[in-house]
């Protein structure tokens, strides 16, 4: 029972970081039509530049308590935005009146880039963060020790999910970003800077992205290849939930956090490749995905 | 489309590429004679990914469907070496060839049944999210696959010990194996030749031009992409089995999708409108890759800026600028 419980939570934990990072993968998709390859490498990137940005505050010694920590995990986000706020207009943009699988490869080309900008700036060596973790306490659950950091990223988790919605569903610019989406063309017509929307969209989807490696960071370490590893799991989890899709990204989310917590405690061989299979089903029989229109 | 350059098609296009082929099959033979055997593997290896990428190209170029999860293919045919030399004891490449040919046969054959209901993006998705369910495989079924550590795999007998190159030493093994790969890459080009040249050929380049067209014409648009995935996944299958010998080793690395990756990238540096496109692109991609790691810890930097650019300025290719410089020097050349 203890232990189920914990497992429970640990798929939360998992389900909030792959959730941020599916849902800007989606966001983008929806928006933009745009499957983009290099979203793992955007989520690696706000993994390392939060750790690197809590390295840097805790040798600069300015009062090193928990909470300013916490500010920095935003501004890695902000800063992976930024980057993407760059990409989208200098080279994406040129590519959307060609066919999609230029999109793919270019997106494909700035992975390469992206894991080797990484490799040069923080070498091949995992960069941590764990002093967050150990700043706050070790909680008991029913029993058993579990280190509060995991709870807090739950709450993200959960809070970037309402945020997201209420961002896209209730307010100007989630209108604005729905018209777009569902035709660019009659949303340009009817006066939408389109791309202004695409911008910020992109921009929107990175912070995402950066936000999941931001919080995970603390907990697991930055290290090369984590983005490339990512971006699969978010491909599974935006094609069982629906490419384009919220909600599907959320409930995506949790399927595939809890198979894998599943498939480690029980089939640890087979883990991975049931995830891929249970994608594979999904787009057999039901090709939108669960909650997919397009 | 046909060859080299982009002026209007030559009655003869058989003659053409003779002309053409010839020239090019003899340099490649004259090789070994020149270049030193490091030269030799580098270049045996780039004619390996070469059919790599003439198989992917049936897909992409003449049917319209980008694959992302070629490695699969490749890693089934490197794997199933692999299982035979260690778990069977075999040392006979012909015997190598069969095997990876049919088991590559009947993984593409199931994948490409259940992708080929899919195009377009969805179509890619769905061939890397199953090309990732063999990687896993490899990587977590350690007993069998070595895990991340691979499987070694010991030099072959050729043409069952009638070439034998004992007692020469690695070079000797070079030389004689890159005439082995040079044969089958030539019959390799040859029937790909006659394949995209056939009726088979041309419904295929109907279907990715219209669709809907072909399919009011009466062809069976599921049953002939099926046919080209199943062909494009044993060229793949057979660039795994020669690839193996060679490497010496076999690791997930080569299931895994950044390997599927590289593929398209060979294939659109060499121009995937062009039948020629994808085998200057994987001697061109070989030679590339093995400088740039050479020369700098960080080579994918490198291979990704030329991708980039490659898809911004020259999304033809290197083959595809080359036909249109030509067509510019001699405008309405007299064919």
């Amino acid at each position: 029972m203890e232990i189920l419980a914990i497992q429970i939570l640990n798929s939360l934990f998992y389900a909030s970081v792959l959730f941020l990072i599916a849902a800007g993968l989606s966001l983008i998709f929806g928006v933009m039509n745009i499957v983009n390859l290099a979203h793992g490498s955007l989520y690696a990137l706000g993994a390392y530049i939060t750790a690197w940005l809590i390295g840097r505050a805790i040798a600069g010694g300015s009062g090193a308590s928990a909470i300013w920590l916490f500010l920095l995990m935003p501004i890695g986000a902000l800063a992976v935005a930024l980057v993407g706020a760059v990409i989208e207009p200098t080279l994406l943009r040129p590519l959307y009146r060609r066919a999609e699988e230029y999109q793919l490869l270019v997106t494909f080309g700035l992975l390469l880039i992206l894991e080797d900008v990484m490799r040069f700036v923080w070498g091949g060596l995992p960069l941590t963060a764990d002093t967050v973790v150990d700043a706050l306490p070790i909680v008991r659950i029913l029993g058993q020790l579990y280190p509060a950091y995991n709870l807090v990223v739950i709450g993200i988790g959960g809070i970037a999910a309402l945020g997201l919605w209420a961002f896209v569903y209730r307010t100007r610019f989630g209108v604005m970003l729905r018209a777009t989406s569902q035709d660019r063309r009659m949303a340009s017509a009817l006066g939408l800077d389109v791309g202004r929307v695409y911008i910020l969209a992109f921009a929107i989807g990175c912070f995402m992205a950066g936000l999941g490696g931001a919080i995970v960071v603390p907990s697991q370490a930055a290290v090369l290849g984590m983005g490339v590893d990512a971006l699969v799991l978010a491909f599974v989890v935006v094609v069982v939930g629906g490419l384009g899709s919220l909600k599907g990204a959320l409930v995506g989310a949790l399927i595939v956090s809890f198979v894998r917590t599943a498939g480690i405690q029980f089939f640890p061989e087979v883990e991975l490749a049931v995830l891929y299979l249970i994608a594979g089903i999904v787009l057999l029989v039901r090709p939108t995905g669960l909650f997919g229109t397009a | 489309m046909i060859a080299l350059t982009g002026t209007p098609r030559p009655a003869l296009p058989q003659l053409r590429l003779m002309g053409i082929a010839v020239p090019i099959a003899v340099l490649l033979a004259l090789v070994p004679s020149f270049a030193n055997s490091y030269q030799t593997l580098l270049l045996a290896y780039g004619l390996i990914i070469a059919i790599a990428g003439l198989g992917f190209n049936l897909l992409l170029g003449y049917t319209g469907l980008l694959s992302f999860g070629h490695s699969a293919y490749f890693g089934t045919g490197a794997y199933a070496v692999a299982f035979m030399a260690q778990d069977l004891g075999v040392r006979s490449m012909e015997a190598y060839i069969l095997c990876g040919l049919a088991l590559s046969a009947i993984v593409s054959a199931v994948f490409g049944f259940i992708c080929v209901r899919h195009t377009r993006i969805f179509f890619g998705i769905l061939t890397l999210a199953l090309s990732q369910v063999l990687w896993s495989l490899a990587l977590k079924l350690f007993w069998i696959t070595g895990g991340s550590d691979g499987l070694r795999v010991p030099r072959p007998t050729l043409l069952g010990g009638m070439l034998t190159y004992t007692g020469g030493g690695f070079p000797r093994f070079i030389s004689y194996y890159y005439y082995y790969v040079l044969v089958l890459f030539v019959v390799c080009v040859l029937v790909m030749w006659m394949i995209v040249h056939s009726p088979f050929g041309k419904a295929l380049q109907a279907i990715r031009d219209n669709e809907t067209r072909a399919a009011f014409l009466g062809l069976r648009v599921r049953r002939f992409r099926w046919v080209a995935f199943l062909i494009s996944g044993v060229y793949t299958g057979l660039a795994g089995v020669l690839w193996v010998p060679l490497n010496g080793l076999t690791t997930p690395d080569i299931l895994y999708w950044p390997f599927s990756g590289e593929i398209v990238f060979l294939t659109l540096l060499g121009g995937f409108r062009n039948f020629t496109g994808p085998i200057v692109g994987g001697i061109v991609f070989t030679f590339l890759k093995t400088y740039a790691v050479a020369t700098t810890e960080y080579w994918q930097i490198l291979l990704g800026v030329v991708l980039v650019v490659l898809v911004l300025v020259l999304p033809t290719g290197i083959v595809g600028a080359l036909a249109q410089l030509i067509g510019r020097l001699w405008p309405q050349r007299a064919d």
